[in-house]
């Protein structure tokens, strides 16, 4: 593997290897004091974030720096993009400097696709970690890791994804990621926040959540974009809520042995009831901690064999 | 595969170095020098560890374990320590699939670890299992047992406990078959270019 710039080109041997490099990881350091692995020594990681963050950004800077790779982080605010420098003329920057992966967040989908045909020459990596509303697909990762500890395994499972999937691209990852590991997944929004070629998607549409519930075995809330939308999609944040919230009682809905996931940042109250975040039901902090093990695990991928060019 | 006489090279350009009942008696005779040199069934002995490192290690290091407690009455814990992520040639390979690391519950620190191994040939995986160790935990010290030392070291490492030394050409290469991994027991030398 190159590149990863997204869960739709990635197949289910690729994607299953990656999640078990992560399963060993994560038990290969769990109890242990000093958890810093040599396996990167001497690799440089850059990390490129044209949008905000907090747990992408950190999960894969602590990722990099466990496998004791050097990570340098550069941030839109702080770097020549804001002298006007373009997306290619930093990156080829950097690359020049020594850099071996870049990861990038962008707000244009299609930001790290166009990144990895100008350092096809450079022979540094590519990460997509996020890009505008396409793909996420570590987020996809770290998920399918999650999903895989709670449940046992991902094929022949149902999994919702509830909520603004049109701007979401994680959900976008998600979709390819769990069809391809033979999951079966439900959209659930309101027609308004489904993308528009949804009908080519592998999946199956609902509008109504409490019909879904109680079929399921993990359920996917994502958040609503307001920064993403411009004009109105729904009436009201209340009348959302009350449709396509996760509340206590629809908790009660959901199998006894099913899970609730949230990419986050989440909004207590909007899509998610404060008390269902809490609940030992919701896999919120697992994802997180999942994510440095996958994204040690997508670096361990990417950097740790001989040069493919 | 039809029984083959020991020594013989059979038109593949393959010999056998041990058979199966070859294999078993140079377990027990590493398994009676282990006891000998560590004195592990008396009271001031330091706590032996077996460690195997994969793939045929770790069966190797079970088998080392069940003589040793069937000649000493010592029950001696065993583990698999993985150090592919410890390796200095990651960069010259394909991606390799890590194995499994399990220590054993009472851990490594303050005991007497000995690395088990199929074959000790460059001694690149040894350093990269000491590397491995130290992050694991602070044994007292370390030992090297192998089935099979082939020779051609790159490193300053050799090995306490060696079933049997095989001089070869960096041409040849040896395949150890265990049961658990390979269906049967045999140590086989074979020409470059061919396989087991």
């Amino acid at each position: 593997m190159r590149h990863l710039l997204g869960t739709e080109t990635l197949d289910a041997a690729t994607a299953t290897a990656v999640l078990d490099t992560a399963d060993t990881l994560k038990h290969t350091l769990l109890g242990r004091e000093v958890r810093k692995l040599p396996t990167l020594r001497g690799r440089t990681v850059i990390t490129m974030f044209y949008e905000a963050s907090t747990r992408t950004r950190v999960s894969f800077e602590i990722a990099g720096k466990w496998m004791s790779a050097d990570v340098v982080n550069v941030s839109a605010g702080g770097s020549s993009v804001g002298k006007g420098e373009s997306l290619r003329d930093t990156a080829l920057t950097l690359a020049a400097a020594g850099a071996d992966c870049v990861i990038l967040r962008h707000p244009a989908s299609g930001a790290p696709h166009r990144l990895a045909g100008w350092l096809a020459n450079t022979g540094a990596s590519v990460i997509n970690a996020g890009d505008g509303t396409h793909e996420h697909p570590t987020q996809a990762l770290l998920d399918a890791a999650t999903l895989r500890e709670r449940l046992g395994e991902i094929a022949g499972r149902r999994i919702a994804i509830v909520g603004d999937v049109r701007h979401s691209r994680v959900a976008r990852s998600n979709v390819h990621l769990l069809t391809t590991l033979g999951a079966e997944v439900v959209l659930v929004a309101p027609p308004t926040l489904l993308p528009s070629h949804v009908d080519t998607w592998p999946v199956r549409v609902s509008h109504i959540l409490d019909a879904e519930l109680p079929s399921l075995d993990a359920v996917m809330m994502l958040r609503v974009q307001a920064e993403r939308m411009r004009g109105g999609f729904f009436p009201s944040a209340r009348e959302y809520s009350i449709n396509y919230g996760l509340s206590e009682a629809r908790l009660g809905l959901l199998p006894e042995h099913a899970v609730v996931l949230h990419p986050g940042p989440m909004l207590r109250g909007m899509e998610i009831a404060s008390a269902v975040a809490d609940s030992p039901r919701a896999t919120i902090t697992e994802q997180v901690a999942n994510g440095v093990h996958v994204r040690m695990a997508v670096l361990y991928h990417l950097l740790a064999h001989e040069e493919e060019m | 595969m039809a029984p083959r006489t020991r020594g013989a090279t059979d038109p593949a350009g393959q010999r056998e170095l041990l058979s199966a009942g070859d294999v078993a008696r140079t377990v027990a005779r590493m398994a009676h020098q282990v006891i000998e040199r560590t004195a592990l069934d008396t009271t001031d002995a330091a706590p032996v560890v077996l460690l195997g490192i994969p793939t045929r290690g770790a069966p190797l290091a079970v088998r080392l374990a069940a003589r040793i407690a069937e000649f000493s009455g010592v029950d001696v814990p065993t583990g698999v320590l993985d150090v592919t992520l410890y390796r200095d040639d990651l960069r010259r390979r394909p991606t390799r699939p890590l194995g499994e690391t399990e220590l054993p519950p009472d851990g490594i620190d303050d005991h007497l670890v000995i690395l088990v191994d199929d074959v000790l040939y460059s001694g690149r995986t040894i350093r990269a299992a000491l590397d491995a160790l130290r992050d694991a935990g602070r044994p007292r010290a370390v030992q090297l047992a192998v089935l099979v030392d082939r020779g051609h070291r790159e490193l300053p490492i050799r090995a306490d406990y060696v079933g049997k030394n095989v001089p070869t050409s960096r041409t040849e290469e040896v395949h150890v078959q265990l049961a658990e991994t390979d269906g049967r027991d045999a140590v086989l030398l074979t020409r470059a270019g061919e396989t087991a």
